[in-house]
């Protein structure tokens, strides 16, 4: 079977996902060809194990984001198989485009794959999971971190196309982000604050042990609307980011159920609140009941002790 | 707006203010995010569902197409594709300014090319040349709707953005970048996905919902719109809720905190 995975590239070259999605291809019998925008990555793609071919799709319209220009771009040398992208904003709106454009249904932000293909996945932000097969052709998108990596070593062929496209979508003014600090959706670790925090202030707490572990801050749907100055872009639930780390820690954070809707696949989470009734202790592996006043100095230090 | 024409069951009809104007607001009603989700035998249970509500998404693009039509870019058509249960919402869409309201009947539909095709079928029909919807629903959570329509009405498509505004013949909008945020300009015909928007979507006032009661609610098929709903390949084999999982350890006080940090580092090999 013919998968044509479009690798997610950012501006270093291949996006380490793009691994995952060549591991999760071929654990369904397909053999992955990797197209990557723009050229970016062909390199490391082809060293991905498994892969068999790489194409490198360059063109003008890969110079800014354009989810049709990319779209039609790509679209001639995707094949009639199954089309394999990553879950995440640009790759979904590329892939819903090209499977608009073919008239084949897409599955979106799948968590499971199996042969046959039987595609698993969350629905109402994971209050429930859906479970569906469909055949080839039709396109896929893979959640970050819900698929096992396929390994290095590939020697796969390199060739690239010159393919571009009519850009609709002008950006006019690039407005780089306040902090560098690490986004949610990519963290393998997670320290979220809610509005038990007190004051936006106190995140400063957050992110120092943030810093002392390689976390990205993330916040509770709650801390967003109170405070100006915790940005949407760290909000961690139902109407804010789904994600799916190692570790989550929620401080201050009572356990809404959109808030729980967000994290609970979160491998395990760590609970710090002052309230032994609060709903987050439901979803914890390890709880503990205390201020955050209290409880932050003595994690920052047995962190330090690591 | 007045002296608006009253539509009618499987009418065309072309709502617009100017020769191409128009904007087209795409809602789905969904369980509301605070109700539970139940699963009954192998499915959802939708009768259990104790408040269905518009989806979050869908409200900040209904409050971004009210503001576009404050500065004239047009009169606006709510377009839903659902069950009858959905009529409510799109009446609470009028109560706060939507001009016209089309329901189109959601049998058969089962996969996300069908679901498209009648929401672009219906934008075409209504010469609608803006498009505004969430990013995705907060049901399926898929996010295909939006960029499918754009590629079947011929728009351009601008994903994730929290602000939009009208400038000259085309809009000003901000999105989200891998970087941080980026300000696009696009022209219509266009179609904007939303992400959480700057604004939240306005509270009714009686004026409005004694005049959205009177608003009729246009109910189309999918032959009344041309489409052919075929068969599918996607089939949907079971829901069934989150696994559960195992009670957690729960300690008391801060002294705590090294015996958590401990089994982090050794149980869960997580630090």
């Amino acid at each position: 079977m013919d998968v044509t995975i479009i690798a997610e590239t950012t501006a270093d070259g291949l996006h380490p996902v793009t691994s995952q999605l060549v591991g999760a291809a071929i654990a369904i019998g397909g053999t992955p060809t990797v197209l990557c925008p723009g050229g970016l990555g062909t390199t490391a793609a082809a060293s991905i194990s498994g892969v068999s071919k790489v194409i490198g799709v360059k063109g003008d319209c890969f110079n800014s984001f354009d989810s049709g220009a990319w779209a039609a771009a790509l679209n001639p040398l995707v094949s009639d198989g199954v089309i394999i992208a990553a879950s995440a904003p640009s790759g979904r709106e590329v892939a819903a485009q090209i499977a608009a454009m073919r008239g084949i249904p897409i599955i979106q932000d799948a968590t499971g794959l199996e042969v046959g293909i039987t595609v698993t996945r969350g629905i109402y932000s994971g209050k429930a999971i859906e479970v569906s097969t469909v055949t080839a052709p039709c396109a896929i998108t893979l959640r970050a971190n819900a698929f096992d990596a396929a390994g290095k070593g590939g020697s796969a062929e390199v060739s690239t196309v010159n393919q571009s496209a009519d850009v609709a979508v002008a950006v006019r003014e690039a407005i780089a982000k306040a902090s560098e600090r690490l986004d949610v959706a990519e963290a393998d670790i997670i320290i979220s604050g809610g509005r038990g925090m007190g004051g936006p202030a106190n995140f400063s707490h957050l992110n120092e042990i943030a810093d002392m572990i390689g976390a990205a801050v993330g916040a509770s749907r709650a801390a967003v609307d109170t405070w100006d100055e915790i940005p949407h872009g760290m909000q961690v639930g139902q109407t804010g980011k789904t994600v799916t780390p190692s570790l989550y820690i929620a401080v201050g954070i009572s356990g809404a159920i959109q808030h729980l809707a967000g994290m609970r696949t979160s491998k395990y989470i760590v609970a710090i609140n002052k309230d032994p009734d609060a709903p987050i202790f439901g979803v914890a592996d390890y709880g503990i009941v205390a201020t955050w006043e209290a409880a932050l100095p003595a994690l920052k230090e047995e962190l330090g002790k690591l | 707006m007045v002296g608006l024409p009253k539509i009618h069951r499987g009418g065309f009809s072309r709502q617009s203010a100017g020769d191409d104007m128009g904007i087209a607001v795409l809602l789905k009603q969904v369980p509301d995010t605070t109700a539970k989700i139940s699963v009954s035998g192998d499915r959802v249970d939708e009768t259990a569902v104790s408040k269905w509500s518009m989806s979050p998404y869908d409200e900040y693009a209904l409050e971004a197409a009210l503001q576009l039509k404050e500065a004239g870019a047009g009169d606006i058509v709510a377009i839903t594709c659902g069950p009858t249960r959905a009529t409510k919402m799109l009446t609470d869409a009028a109560a706060v300014g939507v001009d016209n309201l089309i329901l189109i009947q959601d049998d058969g539909v089962t996969d996300s090319t069908h679901v498209q095709s009648l929401l672009a079928a219906a934008v075409k029909r209504s010469g609608s040349d803006v498009v505004l919807c969430g990013k995705q629903a907060a049901d399926t959570n898929g996010g295909s709707t939006g960029p499918g329509v754009s590629h079947l009405i011929g728009a351009a498509c601008v994903g994730m953005i929290s602000e939009v505004s009208a400038e000259g013949d085309g809009f000003i909008a901000l999105r989200a970048s891998p970087t941080g945020n980026e300000r696009v300009e696009v022209s219509r015909p266009c179609l904007f996905t939303f992400d959480k928007g700057a604004t939240e979507l306005r509270r009714p006032n009686v004026r409005g919902i004694m005049m959205a009661k009177k608003k009729q609610v246009e109910t189309v098929t999918s032959d009344d719109l041309g489409v052919a709903i075929g068969t599918s390949s996607v089939s949907l084999q079971s829901h069934s809720p989150p696994p559960v999982k195992p009670p957690g350890q729960k300690f008391e006080g801060a002294d705590s905190v090294p015996v958590v940090v401990a089994k982090l580092r050794d149980e869960a090999n997580v630090i």
